[in-house]
């Protein structure tokens, strides 16, 4: 789970051409060294064709030398809290791209699921 | 720059229709022609707020096509996508060419066929304006608004109740709007007891799938009186978006590009929040309500909920907040929405809204596209 760090120090998941100040990336962070706290969650109980459901879903935040870097992505499980903390842990594929709209050649559908520590 | 005058409207029936989207786009359009009592050869530009025909039902060049459907060939044509915010899109750009000079007489239709998906098959269409990494999670409209409304509710202790209280206003408003797909009155006990959606909202938090169109004439201000003899003046218009990621924003809860777009139409319109009589805001989700009206100044921070809570946004309150019944009751045919917000204000500041009407000469509407990613803000105002 890689976070992109650019020139004016901020770090940003996931990655994009340019940051916040207009500049290229410098560098990356490694996210999955880290743990994060749950800044809110939910749980979809209507989702799309190729998605679980009921679908945990959480935005976290992750503490990377005093920056802190959000995340958004599926929960192993929906007992969580606000303040939770949780680590990123391995899924192969986190949606059946078979039968979802998108393209299934364009982009990934590996990731990491939040799973509380 | 010209100033312009929007001097007809019209809007479908919303709801679950027949019609496909050819067919929609005319209804509305030869309406709204006929509203103002316009030939469809007078129209210089023809422009058509849609989202997703092509993925909906495998029918693109819808420009084309309305301008051959209502006799408006060789009127210019173009289709205009912002997600969500189509409608209002199709509005600047109305209003672009209009002020430009670049045309006289513009006809903008804005319309939407979904309901012959199923809700998880639109809710695909809809996500897939997402981030790759927020699509691959599952991550939906719904969700994202599942994910806000919690963060809301905690940060600044307001009770669940009161997003059931917009649901239960906004439907009041919707029984006596005869285009709305739910004519009917609930209570909150309903919205409360619904089944849930996306934790902690439930069904009645959420907008209906919806077919419909809808559609407004704009000219030179100066040659409004040619075709009505009570028109509205666009004073203020502006747009702005916010981050594609939704996590990438500083706080979940502010709309950065509803206060963006809301402070530049206001300052052109050299108005106040203060000085609006009447808002449509774009309810897809009751916890969106709350988030606009705090973005364009209508209540601090954190303190919609009272407003709503106190019946400000009543129709009989000092603002009153989609007296159209809104995406909530109304509907929400993607492409359509935010022109039928544009048809309310018109009715309402030109004093033809009938049960709905509030008295008002000041009127914004806020269309959102995605989840505050791309949004369009515009005042009207009567003469």
């Amino acid at each position: 789970m890689e976070a992109y760090r650019y020139a004016d120090g901020s770090v940003g998941h996931p990655g994009h051409p340019v940051g916040p100040d207009g500049d290229e990336p410098v560098g990356t962070v490694d996210l999955t060294d880290h743990t994060a706290e749950v800044v809110t969650w939910t749980v979809s109980h209507a989702t799309p064709p190729g998605v679980r459901e009921p679908n945990a879903l959480a935005i976290v935040e992750f503490d990377v030398d005093g920056t802190g870097v959000r995340a958004i992505g599926q929960l192993t499980t929906a007992d969580v809290e606000i303040g939770d903390e949780v680590r990123p842990v391995p899924c192969e594929e986190l949606r059946d791209p078979s039968v979802c709209l998108r393209e299934q050649e364009s982009q990934s559908w590996d990731g990491y699921r939040f799973e509380p520590v | 720059m010209t100033d312009v005058a929007v001097v007809g409207a019209s809007m479908t029936e919303f709801g679950r229709r027949e019609a496909w989207i050819r067919e929609l786009l005319v209804e509305a359009g030869a309406a709204c022609l006929e509203d103002a009592t316009v030939p469809p050869e007078a129209v210089d530009h023809l422009y058509v707020a849609n989202m997703a025909s092509g993925e909906f039902e495998g029918q693109t060049g819808v420009s084309n096509a309305l301008a051959s459907d209502l006799g408006a060939v060789p009127a210019y044509t173009q289709r205009v996508d912002q997600t969500s915010a189509s409608g209002g899109a199709g509005i600047y750009a109305a209003w672009q060419s209009v002020a430009s000079g670049a045309s006289e007489l513009t006809l903008l239709v804005g319309g939407e066929k979904m309901t012959h998906r199923t809700t998880g098959e639109s809710t695909d269409v809809i996500a897939s304006l997402t981030h790759p990494v927020e699509y691959k999670h599952g991550l939906t409209l719904p969700s994202f608004a599942g994910l806000t409304a919690r963060r809301y509710l905690e940060r600044y202790d307001a009770p669940r109740e009161s997003l059931a209280r917009v649901a239960v206003k906004n439907h009041a408003n919707g029984a006596l709007n005869p285009h709305a797909q739910f004519q009917e009155e609930i209570d909150v006990e309903t919205a409360m007891e619904s089944p849930m959606v996306a934790d902690p909202l439930r069904l009645y938090d959420f907008c209906p799938v919806t077919d419909g169109a809808a559609a407004l004439l704009f000219c030179p201000a100066d040659r409004a009186a040619e075709y009505a003899d009570d028109y509205a003046v666009i004073t203020g218009i502006a747009g702005a978006t916010d981050t594609h990621v939704v996590h990438e924003r500083a706080e979940p809860t502010r709309m950065s590009a509803v206060a963006d777009a809301g402070r530049d139409t206001l300052q052109m319109a050299g108005r106040d929040p203060d000085d609006v009589d009447v808002a449509e805001l774009h309810d897809m989700f009751t916890i969106l309500e709350f988030l606009q009206m705090e973005a364009l100044g209508f209540a601090p921070e954190g303190e919609a909920w009272r407003a709503v809570e106190a019946g400000r946004t009543d129709r009989d309150g000092e603002l009153p907040v989609n007296t159209s019944g809104g995406l909530k009751s109304k509907g929400h045919p993607l492409g359509a929405t935010g022109v039928a917000q544009g048809h309310e204000i018109y009715r309402q500041v030109t004093d033809t809204a009938g049960e709905r009407g509030v008295g008002a000469d000041v009127g914004l509407a806020c269309n959102v596209g995605g989840f505050g990613n791309c949004v369009t803000v515009a005042v009207l105002e009567g003469r």
